[in-house]
């Protein structure tokens, strides 16, 4: 007797073949989506927002496009986690770490077809995975103890990471951005510390990287526009009617006159509170909160320079760069700590004036200010730095580095290749479908720049039969080149991850024999 | 039918709104009952043992679960059926008994059904086949205690355990990298366990995970990790021999609970507010500082002023810490939690040898350790690995070897895995059911039958013949005399689960047999189901 209802309503079942089918077509579907964008000649996508507005989004950042889809297929979300993931943790490869687990389900799907339990396949790939984690470890080239040279890594990597993207035309002014930007860190991975204005305007190529500390607000009216060596208080405190923080406190009067008295009161208050902040022996007061007029006057008289509303962020960075601490009460002026600089300047950018404190105490922070024609140009540039900026400042912990442009999917793919003819029984077809899954990404890399993949990868194959060869895809010229005389690098780091996490991710998917989708939850009508 | 006559012969009805209600009675109720926990059962089927696949839910709000532990697949599940939801039951009080084998439960009693309905359809009565069940249940059990070993382990031999966990993890996608999670799992309960009292309290492990890195990096800390950072980014980000305050009164302004108003109607009151405000917050903070505090924890907020005065006098702070979180570290720490400043002391602080607060990746996320305490009974586990799902699957089973080492702990009796334990008992019942007269032979009898289930699965999924294997394993513990000889799932090459160390604990084993047994006695008891029509 068939059971009628085990599940409530709407609420449904996938079982074996079916289940499988839907993960995989799920997967690549998501897979094939990105894929177009891999590489220096991806395309990119635009993304149209469905919330008020519409807002359009330019972008060839595999995270960003995947983060705004909104995805039914459970199998899918995996995909679009892993890539979340990716960017949080190494902040670049968030498109390979999708293609490449898209590529191991693809094959895996070839062998469920022809009757290999997803089990041996999992192990087989596992078996696989650890192999081609070895063969990158022992190609690595760490160039920690050589400063000069591991300059020169950062480039190149920096340069890499910025040819997909939307830069790669001034990918060399970016990519000396960046570094330097990350060289400032010393090793810190601290991105907070590193800046990003985006100001509309001018060309890419105008974008630039200062020393200082930039402030995107305006200097109060009547005030000194320049000081030298300055002394700054970061504070955060109510600078408007300092409210009566005990509870249930509130202002009764009986007569108009003593209205005038407390309103005199609460001004003399105002006073003592901006008297003790100037005592401070101060010439720059920035608050995160709002100042109100009477206060800027009294700011203004004294000759201190007051910045209101400052973000939180900008806070927190004003005060590591400028070494002061964020105080919020006054009454100890001895002991809060000042921040210093040399130089508070209002500077133009494009049209807007900018506060720009420079010669600071801590040269960990910098800014980089973006230029660009449209603010999409710049979202687009921005993401891109960003991830220029993760993946060295990871480097610079972890600094080994390997070779790019399919180089590194090569050697994996060659080491898997020989490990699937030593591995006897039905493994060996999963550790053989990993080779080719890897192979796919120098095929999808050639494809997105219109060449011929088929020949360009079997000629690498070639090339790489050799022991030590650094060939790899020249993406410009469209043939086989010499990954080190092109100086195309990648983090280790970076490629690692996505190793790691496309095998974990095609894994968990592939054990799936099961969906069982319950019952979307009703949004109450509201309207 | 609901539906009687009085004694003029006019109808009268029963049931309220008999029409709109469905009602099912008799034999159709039990097979139609039946029927709904063979269909859970079968999801289930599949997910047991070391090749099991896994199930894939989403949850209304779409969020995924991928798993194959089956109480969360169950609890997951949305199911409608009455029938389906005892099975729900019976695998979440598995869960919170034994905390393993929800899989193995749903299976059995699955199997037990099946086998009863046949019995059915032979015109049994189906209490007279609850009754043969409960009598070969018994039988079962104390079979289970005849073949089961004692397991001596202690502080500085952990293997056995170690081994253990590593059968209930070889289940579950961490399979990879069990024996180190196995290790950790055994290490974080024998840290907690009161040996004396062979008790551990699990609460006090707290497994805390955070996406990125791999699962390898899954390490164990002696200590507490909070999610949160520093109230102030400018305090100090490590902290060596901390003495730490834990409060549960906000560094805010007072709020009496009784209504009350201030009224300020001339300057000189206005003044005065003033400076008690100020006052206030420089004694809350000058408190803990007095005591001798070099760390604050609290459940609440801060308010700006009292933030500085923290920060100002060197004293890092933690806002926004749960309520769990504080017990752990105040456990841990030694420390007691504080509910008012006037009651500060220096023996109720806290002591950590060294409090740091660590970043990762490449977003701002940070998290707090704090190691070395005074009292190292807390624990905590912290689980790294590719994405959301993994990490919530690697929760999961570390639950699953925690409790079993648990289990462990409280009684050190084992049976072996791999289905030997179930076919043992099998052949055990199907020997004791011929002394029995009456009816109940057939439903004993069908028990034994019922047992041969999930050896049967096991060998399904791992891709051997079901039928063709089990019954060579039979054969081989009649014949040998050997109640170890089980499925060999792994392909080792061996049956007997002593050479494989696949364990099982006997408690585990022996609350499957019963939840199962009473739960299909509970069915079965069932003829009639009146239930709601769709409205």
């Amino acid at each position: 007797m068939a059971v009628e209802r085990l599940f409530k309503d709407e609420a449904t079942e996938e079982k074996g073949e079916r289940a499988r089918m839907a993960s995989f077509v799920g997967a690549m579907a998501i897979a094939d989506l990105v894929k177009t964008t891999l590489g220096p000649k991806g395309m990119d996508k635009i993304l149209q927002s469905t919330g008020r507005g519409r807002s359009v989004t330019v972008t060839n950042d595999g995270a960003t496009i995947l983060k705004s889809l909104h995805i039914d297929n459970p199998a899918a979300k995996v995909l679009v986690d892993i890539s979340k993931v990716q960017d949080d943790e190494v902040g670049d490869g968030t498109t390979s770490v999708v293609v490449l687990a898209g590529e191991l389900l693809r094959e895996a799907e070839k062998l469920v077809n022809a009757k290999i339990h997803p089990m041996t396949i999992i192990s087989g790939y596992r078996v696989a995975a650890e192999c081609a984690r070895n063969a990158l470890l022992e190609k690595v080239v760490d160039n920690k103890q050589d400063a000069e040279k591991f300059k020169s890594d950062l480039m190149k990597i920096a340069m890499t990471t910025l040819s997909s993207k939307i830069l790669s035309q001034d990918k060399e002014h970016f990519a000396k951005l960046a570094v330097d930007a990350v060289m400032r860190l010393k090793g810190s991975t601290n991105l907070e510390a590193i800046q990003i204005i985006k100001k509309p305007g001018g060309s890419l190529k105008d974008s630039f990287l200062d020393e200082g500390f930039i402030l995107d607000k305006k200097i109060g009216i009547g005030q000194p526009k320049r000081i030298e060596n300055a002394k700054i208080l970061v504070a955060n405190t109510a600078m408007d009617t300092d409210k009566v923080k005990i509870y249930g406190a509130r202002v009764r009067v009986d007569s108009m006159s003593k209205v005038a008295e407390i309103e005199g009161a609460e001004k003399e208050k105002m006073r003592e509170k901006v008297q003790k902040i100037i005592a401070h022996g101060i010439n720059c007061f920035v608050n995160r909160q709002l100042i109100y007029n009477f206060p800027e006057e009294l700011f203004a008289d004294a000759g201190v320079l007051a910045i209101e509303h400052a973000d939180f962020d900008g806070i927190e960075r004003l005060a590591l760069v400028t070494g002061g601490e964020i105080a919020s009460t006054f009454d100890n002026p001895e002991s809060v700590k000042l921040g210093q600089c040399k130089l508070i300047e209002e500077i133009m950018i494009g049209e807007d004036k900018l506060i720009h404190f420079s010669g600071c105490e801590m040269g960990q922070a910098c800014t980089i200010v973006l230029r660009g024609a449209s603010s999409h140009v710049l979202d687009e540039a921005e993401r891109s730095l960003h991830d220029a900026l993760c993946v060295l400042s990871q480097t610079v912990n972890d600094s080994r580095v390997l070779f790019g442009g399919g180089w590194p999917e090569m050697v994996m793919a060659k080491a898997v290749d020989e490990l699937a003819r030593k591995t006897p029984g039905k493994k060996s077809h999963a550790i053989e479908a990993f080779s080719r899954a890897l192979l796919a990404i120098p095929t999808i890399i050639a494809d997105n720049a219109g060449l011929d993949s088929a020949e360009l990868v079997s000629q690498l194959r070639a090339e790489h039969h050799e022991e030590g060869s650094a060939a790899g895809i020249d993406v410009i010229s469209g043939s086989v080149g010499d990954m080190a005389e092109l100086g195309i690098s990648e983090a280790f780091k970076v490629k690692q991850a996505v190793l790691l996490s496309a095998t974990e991710a095609a894994e968990m998917i592939l054990r799936v024999d099961e969906i069982i989708t319950c019952a979307p939850r009703r949004r109450e009508d509201r309207m | 039918m609901a539906l009687a006559f009085d004694e003029f012969g006019r109808p009268f009805i029963i049931i309220k709104e008999q029409e709109s209600k469905t009602r099912l009675r008799g034999l159709d109720a039990q097979k139609t009952n039946i029927a709904a926990g063979k269909a859970v059962a079968r999801i289930l089927r599949t997910s047991l043992g070391p090749k099991g696949m896994d199930k894939m839910l989403q949850s209304p709000d779409g969020d995924i679960t991928i798993t194959n532990d089956g109480a969360t697949i169950l609890e997951q599940m949305d199911v409608d059926n009455q029938i389906a939801k005892l099975m729900v039951e019976l695998s979440r009080s598995q869960d919170y008994e034994i905390g393993d084998g929800t899989t193995g439960v749903v299976v059995m009693a699955g199997a037990l059904l099946e086998q009863a309905e046949r019995l059915l359809e032979r015109g049994i009565h189906p209490i007279r086949i609850a009754e043969g069940y409960e009598m070969a249940s018994r039988i079962a059990y104390e079979h289970l205690e005849h073949i089961a070993q004692k397991f001596e382990f202690d502080a500085t031999n952990t293997e056995p355990l170690i081994q253990t966990c590593m059968t209930t993890l070889s289940s579950k996608i961490v399979n990879r990298c069990k024996r180190s999670l196995a290790e950790i799992a055994v290490k974080a309960v024998l840290a907690v366990a009161d040996l004396e009292r062979r008790d551990v309290n699990l609460d006090l492990i707290k497994v805390e995970g955070k996406v990125g890195g791999k699962l390898e990096d899954t390490e164990l800390i002696y200590g507490i990790i909070v999610d949160k950072d520093m109230s102030h980014p400018q305090m100090p980000k490590e902290i060596q021999d901390a003495k730490i305050a834990i409060l549960t009164c906000p560094f805010e302004p007072p709020k009496p609970k009784t209504k009350h108003k201030v009224d300020i109607d001339t300057v000189e009151k206005f003044r005065t507010l003033r400076q008690q405000e100020q006052k206030y917050f420089d004694d809350m903070v000058q408190k803990c500082k007095d005591v001798g505090a070099t760390l604050v924890i609290c459940q609440w907020g801060f308010d700006d002023e009292a933030n500085h005065l923290l920060m100002h006098r060197n004293l890092p702070a933690v806002r926004w810490v749960g309520g769990v979180e504080l017990e752990l570290i105040a456990i841990a720490t030694g420390g007691r939690i504080v509910p008012r400043f006037q009651e500060l002391t220096p023996e109720k602080l806290g002591r950590a040898g060294l409090v740091r607060e660590k970043a990762f990746g490449t977003t701002k996320d940070r998290m707090i350790y704090i190691e070395h305490c005074a009292n190292s009974r807390a624990v905590t586990i912290f689980i790294r690995g590719g994405n959301k799902m993994m990490i919530e699957e690697t929760k999961r089973s570390i639950h699953d070897a925690l409790c079993v080492a648990r289990n462990l702990i409280r009684n050190n009796s084992i049976v072996y895995g791999g289905g030997s334990a179930e076919i043992s008992c099998s052949i055990a019942v199907e020997a004791a059911a011929d002394k029995y007269p009456g009816v109940e032979q057939y439903a004993i009898r069908a028990f034994a039958d019922a047992m041969d289930s999930v050896p049967m699965a096991l060998a399904e999924n791992s891709g051997l013949q079901p039928i063709e294997t089990l019954s060579a394993v039979k054969s081989q513990q009649i014949k040998e005399n050997n109640p170890w000889c089980g499925i060999d799932c792994n392909d080792v090459g061996t049956n007997d689960m002593r050479e494989q160390n696949v364990f099982e604990t006997l408690i585990g084993k022996q609350q499957q047999m019963l939840l199962a047994t009473q739960v299909v006695k509970m069915i079965l008891k069932i003829d009639d189901v009146i239930s709601p029509s769709d409205y």
